[in-house]
């Protein structure tokens, strides 16, 4: 009656010698192809380091007016331009200007690669339910999988640095991206469609005009969740060298340094929230002319 | 297109059946196995059997039916937004059918242009840019294409509407939008698919008045579907009356209504403003040995309801139904228009014996 007590398991010489090979046989990919993958993600090494540079070195008043133009430029409000310039003058009041925006330029280069990524994959899916079938079971797996385990094989092929920080942040945030811009699709009205179709686009006139614009609501939906995401990420990905707010979090945790952490931490919520309401304005000032409803 | 005469669509055999495996019972369908055997046995539905329709250009051609009778998806064959299962579209002398799909594209490009019953107009586009959609999908300059569309926004009269969107206006200036748009293509065919079902009965009248004045400046070949008779009747220069699939009347107006072909036709038929439909022709009697008409004469073609408002003041005696020509076709007064209007299945008899004997 012992299989009925103890769950009868592989043996466990076989279980060992299994991990093994796989490590090993992982170990032997990465030897064998690491300098060619590292190659491969140098231009986003360059990428990253470029936007860093432009964050860090730019005066900081000079930034601040720069995300203050932005920010009115997207959505023409006064209180967002104003939470903004108080949460960026109570990060440089508090001495975590530097790491801030390095945290900011990785959030950019994070985004831009999801949106690079994202949107295209988006609008294969939406074109076919064999390939929406395939993806979502690998999306899944990229959400819920623990960032942790995923951090091993980046480590291994890359090391520590920037550029694996980067892939696991995108790994992580990208899904959102990707199934909002399916599903925007997806959700366009077949009427129009129909219409579209009847006065002869083609496929591309299809997508430019009718698809992607009705889509965008959605898939704005989905930059926001990708920026979150990706933002929640930034404390897992300094693990493995990172820069920015995520470092002195882990160092806080590490030496239960109470205000170290909680700094950092609301710093990091501040540009959360910039991020979030500047996006959102942006994508409901595109939809304005869906409001003013005929009375 | 001055230099080539438009040679209308002519649609031939067409048979549609929804299903997995539609094409394996064409066979059966064509040898007279019906819509109900098809879906017992099978589980696929007979869409369309056997239509065959020929339709003029330059004529306004209306398909009428209630829902289900498979009017939207014939006029669905006609620009292959849906394929056939067998049979021919030939539009101008060209099978739709067979058309590749770059063929397909230029020929919707082209030669057709429709209208919607949802107006299916694009949310996020002005008045403008949504009356020229066709253009720019054609490739048309958008220098051109303005020009073009602000003309049409103007003959559909909303004209200072240009940069209103579309849920900025009514259901009835949406679908002049509708309108519009599809003119704006200049195709020699104009498909309406209910194009005025979701509009209200005034709106939807001035729409169809709008349709019928544009129609004598264009003369396009217009396929109209409607579920409303008396829209049928008003628009309508050749009505086929669909049911389950298949066509089961094909004519004038006049034939409709003084002539339907079954029960259900004529039940139909029955609630018509028969005043409003039927021509003086129909009434008349034949001229009498000796007649010699005084005062008004009646055009042919004119309606009981118009006769009635030209002789109502005049005394009251027999009045001529002439031809075009000037030519005595008969002649009708006061008691016979008015009896006419409320009299339905008497005066079709009467009427074929008028007919032969003015003949």
């Amino acid at each position: 009656m012992d299989w009925f007590y103890e769950f009868p398991h592989m043996d466990d010489d076989s279980l060992r010698s299994l991990k093994k090979a796989i490590d090993e046989g992982f170990r032997a990919f990465t030897r064998a192809y690491g300098d060619v993958i590292e190659g491969f993600f140098s231009p986003l090494q360059h990428f990253l380091i470029a936007a860093e540079r432009f964050m860090t070195q730019t005066p900081w008043p000079i930034v601040t007016l720069i995300v203050l133009a932005i920010a009115w430029g997207a959505s023409r409000s006064w209180r967002v331009v104003l939470g903004c310039l108080v949460t960026l003058l109570a990060i440089g009041y508090f001495d975590m200007w530097d790491d801030t925006m390095r945290t900011i330029s990785m959030i950019f280069v994070c985004t831009v690669l999801s949106i690079a990524i994202g949107i295209p994959l988006g609008i294969l899916m939406s074109r076919s339910d064999r390939l929406q079938r395939l993806v979502n079971p690998v999306l899944d797996v990229m959400q819920t999988m623990p960032s942790f385990v995923y951090l091993i094989p980046v480590v291994m092929l890359l090391g520590i640095g920037k550029v694996p920080g980067l892939i696991a942040v995108v790994i992580y945030a990208i899904p959102p991206m990707i199934r909002l811009t399916d599903l925007g699709i997806r959700l366009v009205d077949k009427d129009v469609l129909e219409a579209a179709d009847a006065f002869g686009s083609s496929s591309w006139q299809k997508l430019k005009n009718v698809q992607l614009p009705l889509a965008l609501p959605t898939i704005m939906a989905g930059i926001n969740q990708t920026i979150m995401m990706a933002l929640a990420m930034v404390v897992i990905a300094s693990m493995i060298g990172v820069q920015g707010l995520g470092q002195p979090v882990l160092k806080a945790i590490a030496n239960q340094y109470f205000t170290l952490g909680i700094f950092n931490g609301l710093a990091i919520v501040g540009i959360a929230i910039i991020f979030d309401r500047v996006s959102q304005a942006y994508g409901k000032r595109l939809q304005k002319h869906r409001e003013i409803v005929h009375g | 297109m001055a230099d080539h005469h438009f040679g209308g669509i002519k649609i031939r055999h067409l048979y549609k059946i929804f299903g997995p495996n539609a094409q394996a019972h064409v066979d059966a369908v064509q040898k007279g196995l019906t819509k109900a055997e098809l879906n017992e046995r099978h589980g696929h539905v007979l869409g369309l059997s056997d239509i065959n329709i020929e339709i003029p250009s330059g004529r306004i051609q209306v398909i009428m039916g209630l829902s289900g009778s498979g009017k939207s998806t014939l006029i669905r064959h006609i620009n292959r937004l849906i394929d056939p299962t067998a049979g021919e579209v030939l539009v101008d002398g060209v099978d739709v059918v067979k058309m590749n799909e770059l063929e397909l594209r230029a020929f919707r490009r082209h030669q057709t242009a429709m209208v919607f019953q949802k107006f299916a107009l694009l949310p996020h586009r002005n008045v403008l840019d949504n009356t020229l959609y066709g253009l720019e999908v054609q490739g048309l300059e958008r220098s051109k294409a303005v020009d073009v569309a602000m003309r049409w926004i103007e003959r559909v009269g909303l004209k200072g509407f240009e940069s209103k969107y579309p849920n900025q206006l009514s259901g009835g200036m949406q679908q002049r939008v509708g309108l519009a748009r599809a003119l704006a293509n200049d195709a020699p065919v104009l498909l309406m698919d209910e194009a005025y079902s979701a509009l209200d009965p005034l709106i939807r009248m001035d729409m169809q008045t709008v349709l019928l004045d544009l129609q004598k400046e264009i003369r396009k070949t217009i396929v109209f579907i409607t579920h409303d008779l008396d829209e049928a009747l008003r628009l309508g220069d050749q009505i086929a009356i669909l049911r389950d699939g298949e066509v089961i009347q094909q004519g004038t107006s006049q034939d409709i209504v003084l002539r339907p072909a079954d029960d259900y036709v004529a039940n139909f038929v029955k609630e018509v403003n028969r005043g409003r439909v039927v021509h003086v022709e129909a009434v008349m009697a034949p001229p009498r040995a000796g007649f010699s008409p005084n005062g008004t004469a009646i055009p042919a073609g004119t309606t009981i309801e118009e006769a009635i408002r030209m002789i109502a003041n005049g005394p009251d005696n027999d009045v001529a139904v002439v031809s075009v020509e000037g030519k005595q076709l008969g002649m009708v007064n006061l008691r016979q228009l008015a009896g006419a209007m409320v009299n339905s299945g008497s005066f079709a008899s009467q009427n074929e014996r008028a007919l032969t004997e003015a003949l």
